[in-house]
């Protein structure tokens, strides 16, 4: 047997890459003790040693459907802005409107090139009227920093404050009664794409109710020096709950089913919000944002290709980087895909060319050399009650 | 913990010697790497091959893998189970898991192969 499928999010890499690269060459979160007690699988991931899974992808993600997961996320990067100039700053650089964020709330948003194509997604949070926080991926967040310090103005300040975070995100329905025994504060009142700072077992922690799974759930942000102590005491809440840890596999099936773009895989330097299917984080009318007079030209203009979801209507899975075809000819390209454990079937994303996305058109997709027949359905896929 | 009587490949296969045919599955490491197992593809009845030849596919939910065979011969059975019941690869891959029965064409195919304790060897330094 031999390991030739990659790869969702690049997280599958294969056993001889695994272990040709030595852990030295990789970071470790706060949490590494922790998930090797738990018997997690570690693999490499955007320069980090992170766990892939522990009990079983399948399992992981049920739980989170049906009570609840708990992940490490800490190496997603942070980036602070700050000064008397920062809101027209981020809303000169990022396309979602920034002026209508108050303190104490969240958007999803981006950084774009001139050209309107994706540098990076990424979460906004407006700590104070004058301080935000950037949340990016960890395989751009070199890049990101280096691009929002290039742009900032005097009087506003840039700083990659990544090492001073962990972030654990605790995800599923049971979420909400597990943190409720560890803290104070009113977790009923943190309405979704909100936060609050406060104290969850003892430790200091932004606590911000949002997350990556399509599941209601909450992540806090913490000192990584108490990162390990709350990871214990979370577990520890969520014992009679279901709760269990949760690793990179999960978290992957869990946001493809919920619909949600993963940056290398539907966002690109060659894609645009409105052929992702994400105009709605992108507000004409907030100014002259970077990007926004190539989206205006692009908006006038039939877009290339447009985002679907698809099932696979056969036996077999459509991975990243397969073919499609209708009428004999190429019409676009698998963003993502994989076997839905909750729908149980193949499903995934892709790009296709206008009129090839519309729902219940039929095409293949190209799976080492068989055409796999497909269909294209509404997304997200899955939907919580 | 591997079957005695068995050979293994570097591939992370097993092949059970059982007259003048060969039996073919996954080892419980090659299982434990790809997860749960959600198709897989065996070859038809009937159709012939070589030592060294792809004969399938496992497909998990994170990865795929192909299958490959130490031995040529001609394929006398497939188990038909798993197109239903694909996770008898993860619960039983030195049983019930089984994947397909060649008729060998030489036995001989099957020296080159790992004994138990040579592919536990093999697993644990890679």
């Amino acid at each position: 047997m031999t390991y030739v499928g990659a790869t969702e999010m690049g997280v599958w890499l294969s056993v001889i890459v695994t272990l040709l690269m030595t852990s030295d060459d990789l970071r470790r979160t706060p949490l590494h003790a922790a998930h090797l007690a738990a018997k997690g699988r570690m693999v490499p991931f955007a320069g980090w040693e992170m766990p892939v899974q522990y009990s079983g992808v399948m399992d992981e993600h049920r739980a989170v459907r049906s009570a609840a997961g708990l992940f490490d996320v800490s190496h997603m990067g942070e980036v602070r802005v700050t000064g008397a100039g920062a809101e027209a700053f981020l809303q000169h650089l990022t396309p979602n409107d920034v002026s209508k964020l108050a303190p104490g709330r969240i958007h999803y948003s981006a950084l774009l090139t001139r050209r309107g194509t994706y540098v990076d997604d990424l979460l906004v949070y407006r700590l104070t009227e004058d301080e935000f926080l950037l949340v990016v991926n960890a395989a751009n967040l070199e890049a990101d920093f280096e691009w929002i310090a290039s742009q900032a103005p005097d009087g506003v300040t840039v700083e990659d404050v990544s090492a001073r975070y962990a972030l654990l995100a605790l995800q599923g329905p049971m979420a909400e009664t597990i943190l409720k025994q560890l803290t104070e504060t009113e977790l009923a009142k943190i309405r979704y794409y909100r936060f609050r700072r406060g104290r969850v077992a003892g430790v200091r922690a932004l606590i911000s109710r949002t997350g990556y799974t399509g599941e209601d759930g909450f992540e806090l942000y913490v000192a990584p020096e108490r990162a390990e102590a709350l990871w214990r005491a979370v577990m520890e809440a969520g014992s009679g709950h279901g709760l269990v840890p949760a690793g990179l596999g999960a978290r992957d099936t869990l946001r493809l089913e919920a619909g949600m773009a993963l940056y290398g895989h539907e966002l690109d330097d060659a894609t645009t919000a409105w052929e992702a299917g994400l105009a709605w984080t992108v507000k004409m009318d907030s100014g002259d944002f970077i990007g926004r007079a190539a989206l205006a030209a692009a908006r006038e203009s039939r877009p290339s290709k447009k985002l679907a979801g698809f099932e696979i209507r056969g036996r077999g899975i459509a991975r990243a980087g397969c073919v499609a075809f209708g009428a004999g000819r190429e019409i676009g390209r698998v963003t993502s895909g994989t076997f839905s454990p909750t729908l149980e079937r193949a499903l995934g994303m892709a790009y296709l060319a206008p009129g090839w996305d519309e729902v219940g058109r039929a095409f293949e997709i190209d799976v080492r050399g068989r055409r796999l027949p497909a269909e294209v359905v509404e997304l997200p896929f899955y939907k919580r009650a | 913990m591997y079957p005695e009587t068995d050979r293994y490949s570097k591939e992370h296969e097993w092949f059970r010697l059982e007259g003048d045919s060969c039996v073919v599955g996954i080892t419980d490491f090659a299982q434990d790497e790809l997860g749960e197992v959600v198709f897989v593809d065996l070859p038809e009845v009937g159709s012939t091959f070589e030592a060294g030849d792809e004969i399938g596919t496992i497909e998990s939910v994170k990865a795929v893998s192909e299958i490959y065979t130490a031995v040529g011969g001609e394929v006398t059975a497939i188990n038909e189970a798993l197109t239903d019941a694909p996770e008898k690869v993860n619960e039983d891959p030195h049983g019930d898991g089984w994947l397909v029965r060649f008729k060998l064409a030489s036995p001989s195919d099957l020296d080159g192969l790992m004994k138990a304790a040579e592919y536990e060897e093999f697993t644990r330094n890679g």
